[in-house]
């Protein structure tokens, strides 16, 4: 208690300039173990389900272990398993291809929704909208999946019904191989798509009114100012939607397991997908983690590209 | 003078209000129809509920598909776990997270920047890449098949930390010089002064993990091998495998009733939601 007094007159003799590494009057040995204990639930979860696990990943890579038997050491065996496994090549092409239609379709539909939305109209029915556009990230991807599974179902379903309507005949959405991973990118983005949506509005709320005026006093208009005006200003937010949604998309799990369980064949078979069925369905750990190990690395090295290339058209104001 | 130009050009070159208007509720109703159709259709009977066109409004509603549910699954047993669960894990963060944001915005000590990069970093390490050696350290625990098993890990929350930090970095510094003037230490100084103000952001923290872990999927289905600690989510995708498409109405009274909690979260705590969601999103 008494040395609480002499650190306290200290910030008196930093200028307030100074901010950010003036010596905090917080400064004591109270405060270290305050601090001590306040991280330790925090750092120590971390350190035990996080860091360990990924170090873990790693070392687990390298062995043959079934958890039963004691782990042999494999080496790179692992990786040249995987990588020659068929299941495991087409899981990585499928979560690409679905990756890149996903985000595409969520962002374009978000973006268009966001810029319709912003225009002028009341109140309450912008945030009834807003509301709508929303409610299906409040639910769950497994629960949801289990109903689009009845709607898309070929003989029965209501989107068959739908498009009969319009003189379409049915669609085998979920039991053809070129139509299934179609499916499951859809039910996706119908989900997700309000996250990307949420980001541009706050995005849009962000870009001053007055830019706008400026814009349409230049006789800038529609279109064109949005193209010119709108986008470039947006272009952080559309960043971290890209960055974000790029980051879930490669780690799809529940809608083709529900939806499709992987098939019909491998065809709408995911990355982790495969890290379930060869960890836990095979137990066969070790190569299950090096397909993490690789899913980690192709994550990394996506986002590093984004952000690479990010600076060539991310306009930060 | 510059009202009137804007309002002129809007008037000319942008879509119409009602078009506008139309398309935006076309899309609504495109994104809520799946959920008003589980609605109506867990409203029928099992006999009915193939039927096409779907009708919105149920001719003759009955909770048959209801008492069906019941008698097919545990549903309170789901819905117990399923809470305790989430409620457990919502307190924990809002805990960890609080103190931990706390002492990174207002507390000094060693280390404080690379133990607050490393609670960064992990921010971008997905959960299914490290769930093989997740699922060996909880089995190493006994904590497989336990609900402990999905609690325990989700109390530390990289996000969570990185938003209460912010949030208490964005309240002013004189409150805390001001009480410690006054004799306050550093414990009185949390407790009394800033702690209160922070409200706002747990709400934030709590509102997404119960949104998170209210519908997770994942770890349930790698860590609860035996159905007495079956959540929600779990329980219905596996009804579903069990019924096959027997009998629709079942299954989706069961997914309406999962619902509930999610949808009053989401009626309640809408804002922080937004917030919370807005503010990076990485947690989903």
């Amino acid at each position: 208690m008494t040395n609480t007094q002499v650190p306290a007159v200290r910030p008196r003799a930093a200028t307030p300039a100074a901010d950010v590494s003036r010596p905090s009057p917080l400064r004591t040995r109270g405060t270290r173990l305050l601090a001590a204990l306040f991280l330790a639930p925090t750092v120590v979860g971390i350190v035990v389900f996080t860091v360990v696990p990924i170090v873990g990943s790693v070392v687990l890579s390298l062995f043959h272990w079934n958890v039963i038997d004691s782990p042999s050491f494999a080496g790179m065996a692992n990786y040249r398993e995987v990588f020659t496994d068929a299941t495991v090549r087409v899981s990585f092409l499928n979560t690409l291809v679905f990756m890149v239609f996903a985000v595409a379709a969520q962002l374009l539909i978000a973006l268009a929704l966001a810029l319709t939305l912003n225009g002028r109209m009341p109140g309450w029915l912008r945030s009834v909208f807003r509301s709508a556009f929303f409610f299906p990230l409040v639910l769950s991807a497994a629960s949801i999946s289990v109903v689009m599974k009845y709607l898309f179902n070929q003989d029965f379903g209501v989107v068959n019904w739908l498009i009969g309507l319009v003189g379409i005949s049915p669609v085998p959405w979920l039991t053809s191989e070129h139509a299934a991973l179609a499916t499951v990118i859809i039910v996706y983005v119908w989900q997700q798509f309000g996250f990307s949506f949420l980001l541009f509005i706050g995005g849009l709320n962000n870009i001053p009114k007055e830019v706008h005026e400026a814009a349409s006093l230049d006789g800038a208009t529609g279109l064109r100012k949005h193209l010119h005006v709108t986008l470039p200003l947006l272009s952080p937010t559309l960043l971290v939607a890209t960055v974000v949604g790029v980051i879930n998309a490669l780690q799809v799990f529940e809608q083709p397991y529900v939806l499709t369980n992987g098939g019909p064949g491998d065809s709408t078979r995911t990355v982790v997908m495969v890290i379930y069925e060869t960890a836990f369905e095979q137990l066969r750990f070790g190569e299950a983690s090096a397909v993490g190990v690789l899913l980690f690395v192709l994550i990394m090295a996506v986002t590093a590209l984004q952000f690479r290339l990010s600076r060539r058209f991310v306009h930060y104001q | 003078m510059s009202q009137a130009t804007l309002s002129l050009s809007r008037a000319r070159y942008s879509l119409g209000p009602w078009a506008r208007i139309t398309a935006l509720a076309v899309c609504a109703l495109l994104t809520l129809g799946p959920v008003i159709w589980t609605v109506s259709t867990s409203l029928r009977t099992p006999a009915q509920s193939f039927d096409l066109p779907p009708k919105i409004i149920p001719t003759h509603p009955t909770a048959e598909a209801y008492r069906g549910v019941f008698s097919q699954i545990d549903v309170w047993l789901l819905a117990l776990n399923s809470t305790l669960v989430t409620a457990l894990i919502a307190v924990g963060q809002m805990i960890t997270a609080g103190l931990a944001g706390y002492a990174f915005a207002r507390l000094e000590f060693r280390f404080k920047k690379p133990l607050f990069g490393l609670v960064l970093a992990t921010m971008m390490v997905p959960l299914q890449v490290t769930i093989v050696p997740v699922f060996l350290v909880l089995k190493s625990m006994g904590l497989t098949d336990t609900l402990l098993g999905l609690i325990i890990p989700a109390f530390p929350t990289a996000f969570g930390t990185f938003l209460m930090r912010q949030y208490f970095l964005g309240m002013p510094r004189d409150l805390g010089e001001a009480a410690m003037l006054d004799g306050a230490g550093p414990w009185r100084i949390f407790r009394s002064v800033y702690a209160p103000l922070a409200t706002p952001g747990l709400a934030i923290v709590g509102v997404l993990a119960f949104n998170y872990h209210w519908n997770e999927f994942f770890r349930p289905l790698i860590l609860e091998t035996s159905g007495q600690n079956y959540t929600l989510p779990l329980g219905l995708v596996s009804l579903q495998g069990n019924l096959g498409t027997g009998s629709i109405s079942v299954v989706l009274a069961g997914v309406v009733l999962s619902m509930i909690p999610a949808v009053a979260v989401f009626a309640v705590g809408q804002r922080p939601l937004r917030e919370g969601i807005t503010s990076a999103g990485v947690n989903r």
